[in-house]
């Protein structure tokens, strides 16, 4: 994803009730005043009181520890020093820098926020430290900043950061300030606790869903079970005589039931047998979905990475191979089901929510509302997982229109059925791949033309350009082996009968299962190893090579297996700059089912902030991936989705899950993406590895059901 | 109208005798450390304790919980097996994003309570019950381990 223009600079002024308060500004219109901000991220009180506000949001990926850690580092203060806030809506105050706009997601936050962040902290110290040698007229040079406190080197003279807060609100902010050398690092670079945890072990985290207000109702809702119906109708009556509801409110497409808890809007929601005008998508199934998939493939698409003439190689080639890949539509089933909470008065709308972009939940309640932006505030909470989920406000915009219809406060929450089966889906993607090969079986041409939809088009319109949607294309674009001829091409085809979104590990986790699948193909069509046949391929790419070595020593890559286990191995590399190599190790039963034993993952992300949080992520990326590789499968039939909850939807369980290892490469590269690189190498590896294990290909996922048909 | 025994207090709740103790805990007493995640017991996010034995409380209802101690994860920090286990959850940094972590926790917890040295087939079956999304088990069994070998054993069926 390419990178917006932008200006940076920092802006500071007097906290409210006193003190510093200092942020950085990015503006994309590239403006050249600093404003005052009444939000930022740091703020420091009179009192010393040290709290940094978190303009991205947590969701497990531990961003209340790994941004606090970067500001910390050069605020010099400790960890145990600091407060957290939820920033509130500010598309421009906490803008990602690699989007523009607010906005936690696609592994982003690190690799966007490390430089930022850093300079937000140091800023602000050398501010605090300027004071402090203002007051005791001596060179800033000669004194230091140290767990919240200036002190002057040569006298042992100390003054707390909150004696100097006010002082240093009002002085002028330096520009380019140095920042600390990775040498000096006292947090970057250590397994610091997360500052989340606590909480969260004792039931105090307070998750959106937690919201209690005073004459606050908890409703559930019904939307249409097919993409475009409308209601019918319903028998209110039935309802309404269950303890406890309160109203029902029916709109085009949803029905919510308001009660006095959950368990009465939930019987309610059951009594009112709602009749469904399906709508234009009534008859609609997967296998129509594919076939026009199918179609689409045979057009000639939009080309995004061309070297070379590979057609004309291919179809002069020693030899050639190709295959059709395809990927299902996938849910998210965060944990925390979806949730939203709102106030609509006749002068303001307050929303409480967990969201991975706040700016678009305070946006779209302003739109539904017909209020100001400024009347609508947003109280952000922690996040109960995201996976792209939580990228989406359709869930905001039906609560603020159910609540529209509410006196007072309203807490609307979906059942997991309903989160199941009204999700915002990973796409169904079809990928037409193809090689030629010389006579040693080394490729000399590759294409690879995939069709999907494009979900930037609609999440980030500007960020679609030349018709080419460089989510999709993520990965595949930036194909590593070493290949004279290679043509990417994306067919742009939209899905009209599911919404369709961001999941974990996004474009790239669907090209790394065709591209990896794929060179596997090749390397068992060359009768060579795996590694050595990739290894060969990467003489340009030595960060990928340097994980792929790592993985395969770690695993064990060679030792023989006993019969139906087999080891697989996958690379992974993207717009992320993090290179990831796994090696799967699987036994597959006579009947087809499939036992991951061992995952080896070997990780280079650059510079890295937090290493056992780094580790963290790749762990769950991968049992994330296990289950979707495996089983995960959203399917249709007369419009409807067959899935319903944890029974028919599966995911990975404790008793299912393989040891896995996870060794990091160091260096003082640019920090990358650590969220989703574990799920996007995950499926390859394991499709890899039943390969080695039955030989059979798979090129359908998930890879179950594909096994025992 | 119904009498509790929820974390050793008695609550008296105006409730059906057919609604699940989860609703109770989280829309009508306030204790919202309990989770919501499946609704039909298959994903242990709403893991209470009756009695100290491990239970759904999506599917509990307030009938069946009449007369026996619930314990919820507010106050499993009050008992040897659940602080242990709670200790060693921080130690290992098994959290991520922690929604599914309040029911991990208590199943955790009336394990170690009621084995001393649990064996991976212990722990596979006392929390496969337990679906976590940011897939954190490989440290859960860890963080169980640990819990269950500190020093001072805990007393069987504590």
């Amino acid at each position: 994803m390419d990178r917006v223009s932008r200006r940076e600079f920092l802006i500071a002024g007097a906290a409210a009730g006193g003190g510093l308060l200092l942020g950085w500004h990015v503006d994309a219109r590239g403006a050249t005043s600093p404003d005052f901000a009444p939000n930022a991220f740091i703020r420091i009180g009179t009192d010393g009181r040290v709290t940094m506000i978190m303009g991205q949001v947590e969701m497990g990926q531990g961003m209340y520890t790994a941004m606090p850690m970067l500001l910390a580092e050069e605020l010099e203060v400790g960890l145990d020093q600091v407060r957290l806030e939820h920033a509130p809506p500010d598309d421009k105050l906490y803008a990602n820098p690699i989007f523009g706009f607010q906005a936690t997601g696609g592994s982003t936050s690190v690799k966007g926020l490390y430089v930022p962040m850093r300079r937000a902290g140091a800023t602000a110290r050398t501010m605090l430290v300027a004071a402090a040698a203002k007051r005791w007229n001596v060179d800033p040079a000669s004194c230091r900043a140290e767990r919240g406190a200036v002190i002057h080197t040569p006298s042992h003279r100390r003054l707390r950061y909150g004696a100097l807060a006010a002082a240093a609100a009002e002085l002028p902010i330096p520009d380019n300030v140095a920042l600390k050398r990775p040498e000096d690092f006292k947090l970057i670079g250590t397994p610091a606790k997360r500052l989340d945890t606590p909480a969260k072990v004792n039931g105090t985290a307070q998750f959106g869903i937690d919201v209690r207000l005073p004459g606050m109702k908890i409703a559930t809702v019904a939307a249409s079970p097919v993409l475009g119906g409308t209601v019918a109708g319903l028998d209110e009556a039935k309802a309404m005589a269950i303890a406890g509801v309160r109203q029902i409110v029916k709109l085009d497409d949803v029905v919510a039931v308001v009660a006095d808890h959950m368990w009465a809007a939930k019987q309610g929601l059951a009594a009112l047998s709602i009749r469904w005008d399906d709508g234009p998508n009534a008859k609609v199934s997967t296998a129509d979905v594919v076939q026009e998939l199918d179609a689409a493939s045979q057009q000639p698409g939009v080309v995004a990475r061309k070297e070379g003439d590979a057609a004309v190689a291919i179809a002069g080639a020693a030899g050639k191979l190709e295959a059709v890949y395809q990927a299902p539509f996938l849910a998210h089933t965060t944990m925390e089901p979806i949730n939203c909470t709102v106030h609509v008065r006749p002068d303001g709308c307050e929303v409480w929510t967990g969201s991975q972009v706040l700016a678009r939940v305070q946006a779209t309640a302003a739109q539904v509302t017909g209020l100001p932006l400024e009347k609508v505030v947003v109280h952000n909470h922690l996040l109960g997982g995201g996976f792209g989920r939580r990228l989406e406000v359709d869930y905001v915009t039906q609560a603020v229109r159910i609540a529209r219809q509410v006196e007072g406060p309203v807490k609307i929450v979906w059942t997991r059925e309903e989160d199941v089966q009204h999700d915002v889906y990973r796409p169904y993607y079809y990928d037409r791949i193809a090689a030629g090969l010389d006579a040693q079986g080394k490729p000399t041409a590759w294409t690879h033309r995939l069709v999907g939809p494009s979900i930037l088009a609609r999440w980030a319109p500007p960020a679609f350009r030349n018709g080419l949607d460089g989510d999709a294309l993520d990965g595949a674009v930036h194909l590593q082996y070493d290949i004279p001829a290679i043509q990417v091409e994306y067919v742009r085809h939209e899905e009209p009968v599911l919404n369709t979104g961001f999941w974990r590990g996004v474009g790239v986790t669907h090209n790394t299962f065709v591209i990896e699948s794929f060179i596997d193909e090749l390397a068992a069509a060359a009768k060579q190893d795996p590694v050595a046949y990739r290894r060969a391929l990467l003489g340009k790419s030595p960060r990928a090579r340097a994980v792929l070595d790592l993985a395969a020593q770690a695993a064990g890559w060679g030792r023989p297996l006993p019969a139906r286990r087999g080891r697989g191995v996958a690379l992974m590399y993207s717009g992320w700059d993090t290179y990831v190599a796994q090696v799967a190790e699987v036994a597959v039963s006579d009947s087809g089912d499939v036992r991951v034993q061992r995952i080896v993952c070997a990780v280079d992300c650059g510079t890295v902030v937090n290493p056992d949080i780094v580790k963290a992520q790749i762990e769950g990326g991968v049992v994330f991936g296990i289950g979707g590789a495996l089983w995960g499968e959203i399917t249709l039939k007369n419009g409807r989705v067959e899935q319903s909850n944890f029974n028919n939807y599966r995911t990975l369980r404790m008793n299912e899950t393989p040891l896995i290892e996870v060794h990091l490469v160091r260096n003082l590269e640019p920090p990358g993406g650590i969220g989703e690189p574990g799920t996007a190498v995950t499926a390859p590896a394991l499709a890899n590895a039943i390969f080695a294990a039955t030989g059979k290909r798979i090129r359908k996922l998930p890879l179950v059901p594909a096994l025992k048909t | 109208m119904a009498t509790l025994n929820i974390n050793g207090r008695d609550v008296t709740v105006e409730v059906p005798a057919d609604m699940p103790v989860l609703w109770v805990l989280r829309d009508v007493v306030g204790l919202t450390g309990t989770k919501f995640g499946c609704g039909i017991a298959a994903c242990g996010a709403c893991t209470v304790h009756l009695d100290g034995q491990p239970t759904r409380s999506c599917v509990t209802p307030v009938s069946a919980a009449v007369g026996k101690r619930i314990t919820t994860i507010e106050a499993i920090g009050a008992t040897p097996a659940g602080k242990r286990v709670q200790q060693a959850w921080l130690d290992l940094e098994v959290v991520q994003c922690g929604y599914c972590q309040s029911g991990q926790i208590m199943s955790a917890a009336a394990l170690v309570a009621k084995t001393s040295n649990p064996s991976d087939a212990d722990i596979d079956a006392a929390m496969s019950g337990n679906v976590c999304r940011c897939g954190t088990y490989q440290r859960i069994r860890a963080a169980i381990k640990q819990a269950a070998r500190a020093p001072s054993a805990v007393k069987a069926g504590g």
